[in-house]
């Protein structure tokens, strides 16, 4: 057994060191400096991104084994890991400010934002079911602890019992699942779970079993009904910096362990998982849309917006494999990837917004304190104005196309049924998206205090709906790389 | 055939581009500058438009001023646009309606004055690009896009109920366009991975996927044309939009719903679309007839002429289902016609709301004492409304009439009566409120119209006698494109 090159694991290898570099560092560091500890945190994500690009220069578009085949580079693992930097370096920059006002500007959390990150770019070059379970409780106990960070708040520390405890039972699905994957293939290795399901010796019954746990266990960790309860609680008791943590980069962790797991693994059985993806989408979509229009805390309302996403997303997932053939699977696949990247992107933004309108003291999330934003500051009122059409999926924003090429899929996979249900819940999803336009637009405000004024938070939430918008009018770079992703995995 | 000269993509973004530039002017205290950046760029914004007419080769049924250039590779996507003898008045007439309805509205709105035009310039372009979008996935992003700025138009500076109005305006119209999203898409597939409306319209399609898209188009189209009995979110909207927003919304929005029939649903699923022509001509009677008799009994001003926009617009949609060419051209010029006029109804009621404040019917009495030169050009747009010979109402009516007895004689008879009631309820409503006495010592007060206001209904009242008098520089445009529609629908598909 051989370890071969260490090229696919570069950019993993230097997260790890930097993260405790960090660790080290800080400790020596006084309070006033901790900025130190924050850049340094941004160098190593910006060091990671080289790497990636290093690792993509090296190996091009053929997939890169290491650690004896347990992990994989290829072009689906470093795409996504190139966005989740982008997703984690905003979410930092977005946190700074709220984060020093309320005394939770600490060494730990940039330490476990690094190892979250660490465990989110191993999930996502995973090729064995080890690994890639390795990846995920490296995700998420930091996590946990993120939303536990604040110790004196209450409803954080609930909201990390919960989901500690939730999470755990769903790794527990998810670990189970894979014992039984591996008991039918007698292989933990993704690629060659691929080959037995293939060659018809795997025992069917157990597979099936199998994966059910692992997709239910999957549904867990995207959020989909009727694994999504832990979802509101969670969002809406974290901090709100730990929210957009949890919210958006571990989206993509999540897409990438579904695609490794039923699609590297287990296209074969399609049939099995499909089904299961259409009802929890299905009941996605109807539940999180119907909720969120009930909701008047602004992060709950997200938290069943994020809900429905997923369902989109899903859809995506669930609509590959038409009667064995495999002839649309290349466009559903990208189409779910697009749709959780610029989820995430769309998400980062509007998770952003309550630390803009937050202050020492006082903490916006609900919808009441959006109200009369367009009288405060127009800019940002539009700003969000295009996070919020963007997400109930109207065009020229880049949340349209992402409806838009799931509904394609659906189509493609002739089951015209399901898009038209997409469409009606996207319907019923516009109804809050618009009632938040209408409370900043055409309500008064009640909290004319002046916004937040970081400089950083500004400017980034400003280019990013910028880009929710640019990238609305000119979608066809990122779906390309999401094509360009999928293509090299289904052959 | 193309042009050196993108003069359709200048039509679409000159009103885009100035929009945002006013947008960028930011708070009311740059007011002035936004109004006077807004009337530039709606100015300009005409005048671009203008070689589309004159440039137009009106012998060829073919589409003009065509730009084609790969827009989304990976999905297919072209920004394609062209225009043809149907589609090219109509971004003539936007581009005109948004120049009126900015000097319309340039002492009337003072609060967030930049954001107000920035609203109507954006949608000016958006709405240009509806017309010309031969994708359907531009024409679907267009279309949906349009939504965002008359949605804020009505909720930001519309009257006491506004929200309720903007958030029904929305979602109804959303929902029909989703439906028509999903025709789309399968469209694509039907044409074996072409987005363009062209091909579309020679893809052999069966009588079940003909009857199921005709009635997805139906869902996105009627709601917006609007068509009894999916009319009443415009009633709600015209009452709370602004002055200007009633405007474009009669003038323009209302128009995409039926130029969405005559683009997509006649030549797309001639099948259906003969098939299902009673279900299409009982509806638009009813909405001519029904609807003409709710109007009748409305005490207010802007819900009149909202329900006489439906029964005016329940005309067009019949003049296309008759599937003759006097019905098709008929049913054009009424749209055209209803552009100006219903505008022109608008902002005539908004000129008496700006020094009454109020829409009632009841409050208002012998106008014409304190206001002679209004009651004047009023007078010329009810005339026109009712559909009097001369002004440019008449024609359309008498074309789609004239086409509906060749078509049958009972349904023409019926159609007629719209004279009638056409007739009763607009000059009723005008008798009510300009003769009489002086009802009250708010209307003896009342000022006659300025110069600024005096500049626009002229404008307008240009135009309606124009388009009545001597109809042919609009015929004319049209006869070739509308008599390759027809070939289109005579021609089955299945």
């Amino acid at each position: 057994m051989t370890l071969g090159s260490l090229v696919p694991a570069y950019a993993e290898i230097a997260i790890l060191v930097a993260a405790s570099l960090i660790l080290l560092i800080d400790v020596f560091l006084p309070d006033r400096l901790r900025g130190v500890t924050y850049a340094l945190t941004q160098v190593a994500i910006l060091v990671a991104a080289l790497a990636s690009l290093v690792v993509v220069q090296l190996t091009g578009t053929r997939p890169e084994f290491a650690f004896s085949d347990m992990f994989v580079s290829d072009p689906m693992a470093n795409a996504l890991k190139l966005f989740v930097y982008i997703a984690v370096s905003a979410t930092l920059v977005y946190s700074r400010g709220y984060l020093a006002e309320r005394g939770l500007f600490k060494g730990e959390f940039f330490v476990l934002v690094l190892f979250a990150l660490l465990g989110m770019m191993v999930m996502i070059s995973a090729n064995s079911l080890l690994v890639l379970y390795l990846g995920l409780e490296l995700l998420s106990l930091s996590l946990y602890a993120l939303v536990a960070l604040d110790r004196d708040s209450k409803v954080a520390t609930e909201a990390a019992m919960k989901y500690f405890i939730l999470g755990a039972l769903a790794s527990g699905l998810l670990l189970y699942g894979m014992s039984m994957l591996y008991g039918a293939t007698g292989t933990l290795e993704i690629t060659a779970i691929a080959q037995a399901v293939a060659g018809g010796d795997a025992n069917r019954m157990l597979l099936g079993f199998g994966v059910v746990f692992v997709v239910a266990g999957l549904a867990f960790k995207l959020g989909a009904v009727p694994f999504h309860m832990w979802i509101p609680d969670v969002y809406q008791g974290a901090p709100n910096a730990m929210t957009l943590m949890i919210a958006s980069a571990p989206k993509l962790a999540a897409f990438a362990i579904a695609i490794r797991l039923l699609v590297n693994g287990l296209l074969n059985i399609a049939v099995e998982w499909q089904q299961m993806l259409v009802i929890l989408s299905v009941l996605s979509m109807a539940i999180g849309n119907l909720a969120a229009i009930a909701q008047t805390n602004y992060k709950r309302m997200l938290a069943y917006s994020a809900i429905a996403n997923m369902g989109f997303m899903l859809l995506g997932l669930a609509t590959g494999v038409v009667g064995g053939n495999l002839y649309s699977a290349i466009d559903a696949y990208s189409a779910a990837m697009f749709y959780a990247v610029t989820y995430v992107l769309m998400s980062l933004g509007a998770f952003a917004l309550p630390m803009l309108l937050s202050r020492a003291g006082f903490e916006a999330e609900t919808l009441e304190d959006l109200r009369g934003l367009n009288r405060r500051s127009p800019w940002y009122a539009f700003v969000t104005l295009l996070f919020m059409f963007s997400l109930a999926g109207v065009p020229p924003t880049v949340g349209f196309y992402a409806k838009f090429a799931v509904i394609r899929a659906a189509v493609a996979a002739d089951m015209i049924w399901l898009a038209v249900f997409a469409v009606v819940m996207s319907l019923v999803g516009a109804f809050y998206y618009l009632r938040v336009v209408k409370l900043m637009y055409f309500d008064d405000p009640v909290d004319t205090a002046p916004l937040r004024g970081d400089l950083d938070l500004r400017l980034l939430l400003s280019v990013n709906g910028l880009a929710v918008l640019v990238l609305g009018l000119l979608p066809d770079g990122l779906m390309a790389v999401c094509l360009a992703s999928i293509r090299s995995l289904v052959v | 055939m193309s042009n050196a000269t993108p003069w359709l993509s200048l039509a679409i973004w000159t009103p885009i581009v100035a929009g945002l530039v006013v947008m960028a002017t930011g708070g009311d205290r740059n007011a002035h500058i936004a109004r006077g950046i807004a009337l530039i760029g709606a100015i300009a914004g005409f005048l671009v438009t203008i070689p589309l007419y004159t440039g137009f080769d009106r012998a060829t049924a073919a589409m003009q001023f065509v730009e084609l250039a790969p827009w989304i590779r990976t999905f297919g996507v072209n920004y394609h646009l062209g225009v043809d003898g149907i589609s090219v008045l109509f971004i003539l007439l936007n581009s005109f309606i948004t120049a009126v309805v900015v000097i319309a509205g340039w002492e009337v709105i003072q609060s967030r004055v930049s954001q107000y035009m920035a609203a109507f310039l954006v949608m000016s372009g958006l709405l240009n690009g509806v017309f010309s979008a031969l994708d359907a996935v531009l024409f679907y992003v267009f279309f949906e896009g349009s939504l965002i700025p008359m949605y804020l138009i009505i909720g930001i500076w519309g009257g006491s109920n506004r929200v309720y109005a903007a958030i029904k305006f929305f979602l109804y119209t959303l929902l029909g366009s989703l439906l028509m999203l999903v025709a789309l898409v399968f469209l694509y597939y039907a044409a074996g991975g072409s987005f363009s409306i062209l091909d579309w319209q020679q893809v052999r399609l069966p009588m079940v996927a003909q009857v199921l898209l005709f009635f997805a188009f139906f869902a996105a189209f009627s709601v917006k044309v609007p068509m009894w009995p999916v009319h009443t979110w415009l009633p709600d909207a015209h009452v709370e939009a602004p002055t200007g927003g009633s405007a474009v919304l009669a003038a323009i929005m209302l128009k995409l719903g039926a130029y969405g029939f005559i683009r997509f649903s006649l030549p797309i699923a001639p099948d259906a679309s003969l098939y299902l022509a009673p279900f299409m001509i009982t509806l638009s009677l009813v909405a001519v007839i029904y609807v003409g008799l709710v109007a009748l009994v409305q005490a207010d001003m802007k819900k009149l002429i909202a329900y006489s926009s439906i029964s005016h617009m329940g005309f067009v949609t019949l003049g296309f289902f008759i599937f003759n060419a006097y019905g098709i051209e008929g049913a054009l010029v009424q749209m055209i016609s209803h552009g100006f006029v219903s505008a022109a109804m608008f902002l005539c009621v908004g000129v008496m709301y700006d020094r009454m404040h109020s829409r009632l019917i009841a409050d208002y009495g012998g106008v014409v004492n304190t206001m002679p030169k209004f009651a004047a050009f009023m007078m010329l747009f009810a005339m026109a409304n009712a559909g009097l010979p001369g002004t440019s109402g008449f024609v359309g009516e008498f074309l789609v009439i004239l086409g509906a007895v060749k078509y049958s004689f009972w349904i023409g008879a019926a159609a007629a009566t719209t004279l009638i009631f056409g007739a009763a309820y607009t000059l009723w409503m005008y008798k009510r409120v300009i003769f009489g006495a002086v009802a009250n010592p708010h209307v003896a007060e009342l000022e006659d119209i300025g110069r600024r206001e005096f500049f626009f209904l002229a404008l307008l009242a240009a135009a309606v006698l124009a388009v009545g008098i001597y109809p042919a520089p609009l015929t004319d445009v049209m006869h070739a494109s509308v008599e390759n529609l027809l070939r289109h629908v005579a021609m089955s598909k299945l």
